[in-house]
């Protein structure tokens, strides 16, 4: 049975992890490669990179980075973060990265995912999208969730599967960082309409949030980052539990 | 021991090679059909579409010379369903090593079931096979996929999404994986160990 994926997501910054992580047995607790190599023996199904890097030089910084990884590491991985062309994407997978993920430059030009899967095939094109609920209603946002758009969430979901994107990946900006559960409504409300796998963000604080995500948001897989770098949930209890609670997880 | 990975024009054969890399073995990628005869064994990896492929097989002349191989050769992915008799995806005719038909995923509910087939799913019904060697029951690898090979008597192992379907298969000195052995853990690497020890 096909199961439900645990996905760890580092945010980078010139090459190195950002956001704090509170692992003892790292070495370095700024190094990826570390970190990743920790997560994929803990059992994490695949992981995400999320490069914040805002220099010139950061696309060469990214691609050597993606190629140490892959180097390094033994499950997918999906690479974020700045990426705007076609060259962007082939010098990333290139280089060693199983998916790119594209967002503001996706609304900025929707037909950059048509080019894209035309190019490199769906399955690794992940359209991420930041949304915002204001006075009812679901929008995208850009720029880390700061700037509106005009278009609806569920509608410019639909628009990016139709264009060609692989997977969707769902952050919720009302519940980033609250730890107080996913957007699993409108998580589930994305999921039933789309013919491609969603992955949920934004919102992770206990294990149940993840079993809610995958019964109520019927989201295929859950992505989490700080609750996994300050060990407040371990990899390895957070699936036993899932698969207790009759989720189909890898173990 | 020489391994060629077969070079063309498909997506992430990076992986594979790091994937060898990691097992302490050197792969060389090259599409020089004295380099792929004169190798001990050969992986044909792949990611991307079926004709496109086919036809840059084809003008090649690699179609005919992996058929002739008589080393061991190891279908991924992409390579599994080129190595299968024809492929739904744009009506291809593919090498025919394997008298199977790859056919698209049609699901009956598609809110149940996603196409492509994304993510980790399981090996089941395993074969007494060299391939298989010290695997767990029904171990867990990473799929991503829209077409898939039908079961038939060269199946060793299968999978179940939507229905079942050839997840590896094995004829004379041809095995072929379906899912990313590059990309799937501890399973991933004693599979491509146990083709390195065929």
């Amino acid at each position: 049975m096909l199961t439900k994926r645990i996905i760890p997501c580092l945010d980078i910054k010139e090459g190195r992890t950002v956001k704090g992580v509170n692992f003892v047995e790292l070495r370095d607790a700024g190094d990826p490669v570390e970190l990743a190599k920790i997560y994929s023996d803990e059992g994490a199904d695949e992981l995400v990179f999320l490069d914040i890097t805002a220099t010139v030089d950061k696309r060469k910084t990214l691609a050597e980075l993606v190629t140490k990884v892959a180097k390094a590491i033994n499950i997918p991985f999906t690479v974020g973060g700045g990426i705007s062309t076609v060259e962007d994407v082939k010098v990333l997978l290139n280089a060693g990265a199983d998916k790119i993920s594209i967002n503001s430059s996706a609304v900025k030009n929707p037909q950059i995912i048509n080019e894209m899967a035309a190019e490199f095939g769906s399955q690794c094109i992940v359209v991420a999208i930041d949304t915002r609920n204001v006075d009812g209603i679901d929008f995208v946002h850009t720029h880390g969730g700061r700037k509106a758009t005009l278009l609806k969430t569920q509608e410019w979901a639909q628009e990016v599967c139709d264009r060609g994107a692989g997977e969707i990946l769902l952050t919720s900006m009302d519940h980033d960082g609250t730890k107080a559960g996913f957007s699993n409504e409108l998580l589930a409300e994305i999921s039933y309409a789309l013919s491609i796998p969603v992955i949920a963000s934004g919102g992770a604080g206990t294990m149940a949030h993840f079993k809610d995500v995958f019964t109520f948001g019927k989201a295929d897989a859950a992505l989490a980052a700080s609750i996994f770098h300050f060990k407040e949930i371990g990899i390895p209890e957070l699936k036993s539990y899932l698969s207790d609670s009759e989720i189909s997880i890898r173990i | 021991m020489n391994i060629a990975v077969i070079k063309y024009n498909s997506g992430n054969v990076q992986s594979v090679l790091y994937a060898l890399e990691r097992l302490g073995v050197h792969a060389e990628l090259t599409d020089d059909p004295e380099v792929i005869r004169a190798a001990d064994k050969v992986v044909f990896p792949g990611q991307g579409e079926a004709s496109t492929a086919m036809r840059y097989l084809k003008e090649r002349k690699l179609d005919t010379l992996i058929k002739e191989l008589k080393q061991p050769f190891l279908g991924v992915c992409l390579g599994l369903q080129l190595l299968c008799e024809h492929s739904e995806e744009n009506d291809t005719e593919c090498l025919g090593v394997f008298p199977v038909k790859v056919k698209r995923f049609v699901p009956e509910n598609s809110q149940e079931f996603k196409v492509p087939h994304v993510g980790w799913n399981e090996l089941e019904n395993l074969a007494d096979n060299p391939l298989l060697k010290d695997l767990p029951a029904n171990p867990f690898v990473y799929y991503v996929h829209s077409f898939y090979a039908e079961l038939s008597e060269f199946t060793i192992a299968q999978t179940h999404y939507i229905h079942d379907f050839s997840g590896i298969l094995h004829r004379d000195n041809y095995y072929a994986i379906q899912a990313h052995p590059e990309k799937s853990g501890l399973v991933g690497e004693k599979l491509l160990n146990n083709f390195l020890s065929v």
